[in-house]
């Protein structure tokens, strides 16, 4: 097997972070920690984009990196840190999560991942292309923390960091997706963010916490 | 091409101005006025359409055929029957004291701008465009969904946020995976997310990458069609929203969500050459007939009943275009034109008769005929013209798609059968006593804005009886492109 050269190297090691931090997060309890962890994750994608932009002279690349950094660095986490201080949740901590089962769970699901993308990966052509078993990992590593949180803003930070995933997967597959689309998906969920801060507010006003096991009254035959 | 911009610009427009104005009194007329000036823009477009063909503009961002025209004219054409039905209806619930101003200046703001992201997912061109406008329709729909800001509506509008979300998540993935599949056929410049040049190549597009690209894009929208077992959200959205937005939602959104499935289906087909997209969809589509169907006798509060009967119906339509050929094809293409009409029809009466009730649990609305016969008399033809009764639309689609499968897939037809009798006797034992039933209610003075349920029913009734030439010939077309 011939070596990679070495800005691929980099790039599989900030791919590796990403499913680190994508870990993290799942046995994060706190959360401010929580949302630190999804800035990290937000900034390793940026670097591994701009890496790629580097290494393959896409120069839309830099544009999506540098967006990346805008939205998922700065400007994401100053909103949810700026909710958490306003909504007074900065030391929150979530009980009633099992963490070693979640992470085993998780294991399984990244085996699966690598297992699904295996095919896909050998048939692409970009230098990138081990990298997708890793986005698609990070995807399902999402949603298991959306499906195991019972707090609101945990479970926000879990999409936001299934999207992460998922601009990933278009970054290693395929080098990005258009500009356009890039912009639509990023207008898309910072209008979806400042839509669910308002929500939180209202959450709180209504039910007094940002528990979600208050919003489990609409089932049927009540 | 000018016509595409009226009828993507009116809209934004709209929402614009009306994010402004949205709070004075004559806001529900700007907003009636917008949207008759989109039906008019639609119009154009559409007999554009009919003398000169497929339309592809824009630097071929814009694609118009039959199978989008006919839905663009429906969208418009319910939108503004809608807007026509919110006008006495949202006063109402402002003077009941349940809406404040600054919530009927986001209603009618997001309203439009709704319009507009339904509209422009069924004009773009371009596969990620399309899942662009179909979160940002979640996102319009969510704030619609959560207007009265109750416990209740909040639960909804979270629900629906987060499932969506989740789901429209699962379609993204999808389309990296298409864009990943045509980008080696196409290029990495813009085409190779365009749908006319995907359906150009589809024939040498990778197979196991598309099979496992349509798993997630059915998964993703179908999360938004309220496919079972992704249906969770609908009917809590229905119900807790103001019922001029669960009218849209049933007519209008969940058409351009299954709209989305479609256009996904027809490139997957054309790859992979086997029945893998077909099994899919009608897999999905029966078990949410079925599902659908028993779950609708166990409903009290009437919208929900009636979201329950959007799954139902959303079903038989994923079950005929799964089963594709001309017939089925044609019938899915029927029954989603009578289906939009009749459910949003059925939701302007229900809106009048539960606003007149001041309740939307089913045991305690009673004798509407006498209270109302105008609302009355709709919600009872509306509902036998859902269930399928001839001499309505709905009929002669259902009957359509139960001879097909009779034809091409026997074993389903038990399953049909059975479901739409049991939802016939669910919805029908329910609505006939708040029909029909006893009331001490006096009569009251007031009457309704009932002409949009009439002309809603009128053009099912029509429908059933006959179809217009063009209209058949476009679904004819329309057919032959879905397979």
């Amino acid at each position: 097997m011939a070596t990679l050269p070495l800005y691929a190297q980099f790039i599989n090691l900030f791919a590796a972070f990403l499913l680190l931090l994508a870990f993290a997060m799942l046995a994060q309890r706190r959360v401010l920690s929580l949302i630190n962890l999804f800035a990290m994750q937000g900034f390793a994608l940026a670097v591994s984009t701009a890496i790629v932009a580097y290494g393959t002279h896409q120069s839309h690349l830099y544009w999506s990196a540098g967006l990346t950094l805008v939205l998922k660095v700065l400007l994401l986490p100053w909103l949810l840190h700026r909710l958490i201080r306003q909504l007074d949740v900065k030391w929150d901590v979530e009980g009633l999560i099992n963490i070693p089962t979640t992470m085993l769970v998780g294991i399984v699901l990244v085996v699966f991942s690598f297992n699904l993308a295996l095919p896909i990966a050998q048939l692409s052509h970009t230098v990138t292309r081990a990298t997708l078993g890793i986005a698609m990992a990070s995807v399902m590593l999402s949603f298991l923390m959306m499906i195991t949180r019972r707090k609101a803003i945990p479970q926000v930070v879990g999409f936001l960091a299934m999207e992460n995933g998922l601009f990933f997967a278009a970054t290693s597959a395929t080098y990005g997706m258009p500009m356009v689309v890039e912009l639509g998906i990023a207008l898309d969920v910072l209008v979806g963010m400042i839509i669910l801060g308002v929500f939180f507010f209202q959450i709180r006003e209504q039910f007094d916490s940002l528990d979600l096991k208050h919003l489990e009254t609409l089932k049927e035959n009540e | 091409m000018i016509e595409i911009l009226f009828v993507l610009g009116l809209p934004v427009a709209g929402g614009l101005v009306l994010a402004v104005i949205g709070h004075r009194d004559e806001a529900p007329a700007v907003n009636v006025a917008v949207s008759l000036l989109t039906l008019i823009a639609a119009a154009a477009l559409t007999v554009r359409v009919i003398a000169d063909g497929p339309l592809l503009v824009l630097d071929k961002q814009f694609f118009v055929d039959p199978f989008n025209v006919f839905l663009v004219a429906l969208t418009a054409f319910v939108g503004f029957t809608t807007s026509i039905f919110s006008r006495p209806y949202m006063r109402i619930e402002h003077e009941h004291g349940r809406l404040t101003v600054g919530r009927l200046r986001l209603y009618h703001s997001m309203y439009q701008i709704f319009n507009f992201t339904m509209l422009l997912a069924l004009l773009t061109n371009n596969m990620g465009i399309l899942w662009v406008a179909m979160e940002a329709a979640t996102l319009a729909t969510v704030l619609l969904v959560s207007l009265y800001r109750t416990a209740a509506s909040l639960e909804a509008a979270w629900k629906y946020f987060i499932l969506c979300g989740v789901g429209l998540a699962q379609a993204l993935f999808g389309t990296i995976l298409l864009y990943f599949a045509a980008e080696r056929l196409l290029g990495a410049e813009g085409g190779a997310l365009l749908w006319t040049e995907l359906n150009n190549v589809k024939g040498s597009l990778e197979p196991t990458v598309l099979s496992l690209a349509f798993v997630f894009l059915l998964v993703g929208y179908g999360t938004k069609v309220g496919l079972v077992p992704l249906h969770n959200w609908l009917p809590d959205a229905h119900a807790e929203g103001p019922t001029p937005v669960s009218a849209v939602l049933s007519g209008l959104l969940l058409n351009v969500a299954l709209y989305a499935v479609v256009r996904c289906k027809v490139l997957v087909e054309g790859s992979l050459h086997t029945a893998f997209a077909k099994d899919l969809m009608m897999g999905f589509g029966l078990l949410s007939v079925v599902v659908a169907a028993f779950l609708l006798s166990r409903q009290k509060d009437i919208k929900r009943m009636f979201a329950y009967s959007s799954i139902e119906h959303m079903g038989i339509i994923t079950f005929a275009f799964g089963m594709g050929g001309p017939v089925a094809s044609f019938a899915g293409l029927l029954h989603m034109t009578v289906h939009s009409l009749t459910k949003s029809a059925i939701f302007f009466a229900v809106g009048h008769a539960t606003q007149k009730a001041g309740t939307q649990m089913m045991d305690n609305i009673r004798g509407l005929i006498t209270l109302s016969p105008m609302i009355g008399w709709g919600l009872m033809l509306g509902t036998l013209a859902i269930l399928g009764m001839p001499p309505f639309g709905v009929f002669t689609s259902e009957f359509l798609i139960l001879t097909t499968a009779m034809r091409d897939q026997p074993w389903a037809t038990p399953f049909l059968l059975l479901a739409l009798g049991v939802a016939f006797a669910a919805v029908f034992s329910r609505v006939q006593p708040m029909v029909f039933g006893e009331t001490t209610a006096k009569r009251l003075p007031l009457r309704p804005a009932m002409a949009p349920v009439f002309v809603h029913l009128a053009l099912v009734l029509m429908l059933g009886l006959w179809i217009p030439p063009f209209l058949a010939d476009w679904y004819r077309q329309a057919a032959r492109l879905i397979g």
